[in-house]
């Protein structure tokens, strides 16, 4: 196994700075819209955007968190089980614009799942998909993120790790390939 | 998290620790799904259930329906009454023609205990018991104890009284078994008559006095007194046993703790519980049907999952 730095923490915050001007600048004062983290690691990155946000006066925009398990594609076809993360929303989306926020864009299985979950809680007047890391050439279905952070080109035996200060010693986005290749 | 370690639900007795862990944290993200504007998720969509009661059921038949339908299970209705079991047809045959039409689950309650593990050895498909005879209720067993973990956090230590006919209860039993293994301390209060003897065996203190155990116990489990599967007379009249065993808000007052009243339904007020005490607010009877959905909906979802789909 080889373990490839692709962004260090001085980028991510770089990225993540970017990606919050960009919400500010499509979505003004929030009042309309609702920010939903989808589990599980999702909510890491929509809690380091929450902060990037308040920075820059946008001090309680509404927020969530999407657990889609009961909503995929693989139930019963995986060896491994299922296991739902909790899902919190105490806000009707009726007429609401959402964005979905993720780590990690490829298949795009879990945010179809997350398209099909959402409807749960109303009907939103838009949807948009914020992503950290965009594995571009691995989608399965027509998804495409409206926010990117980075895009990576990988295979699909490669891994996107993802780890946060908060549980790891540091932000830091790896690449770990498989030994043989 | 893990899988569970069985394949049909047929009594407490047949799990561990780490199942109703399973069954418990699943449930939790399914109460959270049964209190949105939309209250339906597709993961049981391409699964057929089919309900067999050859015993009279109101709420577990109901809450096993919604939580089917809640699943987007497709859901077929069987009550011995209105069947082909009264022309003579055994069980198996009766569930095999059942099955040949395609049905992937089911959910069985039968008057005769160990029907459901009789079924399970002789048919292929998920069985969830939902009650045989005076054994088991393993859903209602796992939606109490979960019940008493939603106000109080942990059993661990919890001491619950369960009060009036033991001996007739499937509820009692499978209560038994659940809270045993999640560590709690149990009582069993009754007459006499309605105590089996040598329960003590099962690591249960017995009481013939309400007092005493109202007084020991944090919670209190009251049960109905099961006329229907007495064939003899265990006490004199319904009045002496409210006299000696029915609880009322003058005796709940008395006691030096609160204690949180529960009760499987149905309820026979002013038998077991006056009405004040089942509309009061240490009883927790209502949340307990609430949480017998989410329960029974995790229960569904962790034992299909088992079941690998094949093309």
């Amino acid at each position: 196994m080889v373990k490839k730095e692709l962004l260090n923490s001085h980028s991510i915050d770089i990225i993540l700075n970017r990606l919050a001007c960009q919400l500010i600048e499509n979505h003004e004062d929030f009042s309309n819209t609702v920010l939903i983290g989808l589990q599980p690691r999702g909510i890491n990155v929509a809690r380091r955007l929450l902060l990037k946000l308040k920075e820059k006066g946008i001090t309680a925009p509404a927020y969530g968190q999407l657990d889609t398990t009961f909503y995929r594609d693989d139930f019963r076809r995986r060896d491994s089980p299922l296991h739902a993360n909790q899902t919190v929303i105490d806000i009707l989306l009726e007429d609401k614009k959402v964005v979905f926020i993720d780590d990690v864009l490829f298949t795009g299985r879990s945010v179809r799942a997350a398209l099909d979950a959402i409807l749960s809680f109303g009907r939103p007047s838009s949807i948009e998909l914020l992503i950290l890391i965009d594995r571009r050439f691995s989608r399965e279905l027509p998804i495409q993120p409206t926010y990117s952070g980075k895009r990576v080109d990988s295979i699909a035996s490669e891994k996107v790790l993802v780890e946060w200060e908060e549980e790891n010693e540091k932000d830091c986005v790896y690449l770990i390939k498989p030994k043989n290749e | 998290m893990s899988e569970l370690s069985v394949d049909h639900l047929l009594g407490i007795k047949y799990l561990t620790k780490e199942d109703i862990g399973t069954i418990f944290q699943t449930a939790d993200q399914f109460k959270e799904v049964i209190n949105r504007p939309i209250k339906k998720v597709p993961s049981l969509r391409d699964i057929t259930v089919a309900n067999l009661f050859f015993e009279n059921s109101t709420r577990t038949r109901l809450s096993f329906e919604l939580a089917e339908k809640r699943l987007s299970a497709d859901v077929i209705n069987f009550s011995a009454s209105s069947s082909s079991v009264s022309k003579g047809e055994t069980l198996v045959d009766t569930v095999n023609n059942i099955l040949s039409m395609k049905v992937d689950m089911v959910v069985m309650r039968h008057p005769n205990p160990g029907a459901a593990v009789f079924l399970s050895q002789n048919v292929e498909s998920i069985i969830i018991n939902a009650g045989d005879g005076a054994h088991e209720h393993p859903t209602q067993a796992l939606l109490d104890a979960y019940s008493i973990r939603e106000k109080y956090g942990d059993l661990k230590g919890k001491k619950i009284a369960i009060v009036g006919d033991i001996l007739h209860s499937r509820v009692a039993l499978s209560n038994i078994f659940c809270l045993k293994l999640l560590e709690a301390e149990v009582m069993v209060c009754g007459p006499t008559t309605l105590i089996p003897k040598h329960i003590d065996s099962l690591g249960v203190k017995v009481s013939h006095s309400l007092r005493e155990a109202l007084e020991w116990c944090d919670i209190a489990n009251m049960l109905r007194v099961q006329h229907e599967r007495q064939d003899i007379k265990y006490f004199p009249s319904i009045r002496e046993y409210v006299q000696q065993f029915g609880v009322d808000m003058k005796l709940l007052n008395e006691l030096s703790k609160p204690v949180t009243i529960m009760h499987p339904g149905p309820i026979n007020r002013g038998v077991e519980i006056t009405s004040e005490v089942a509309d009061s607010d240490q009883a927790i009877i209502l949340n307990q049907v609430e949480n017998g959905v989410a329960i029974r909906m995790a229960v569904l979802y962790l034992l299909a999952s088992k079941r690998k789909m094949s093309f």
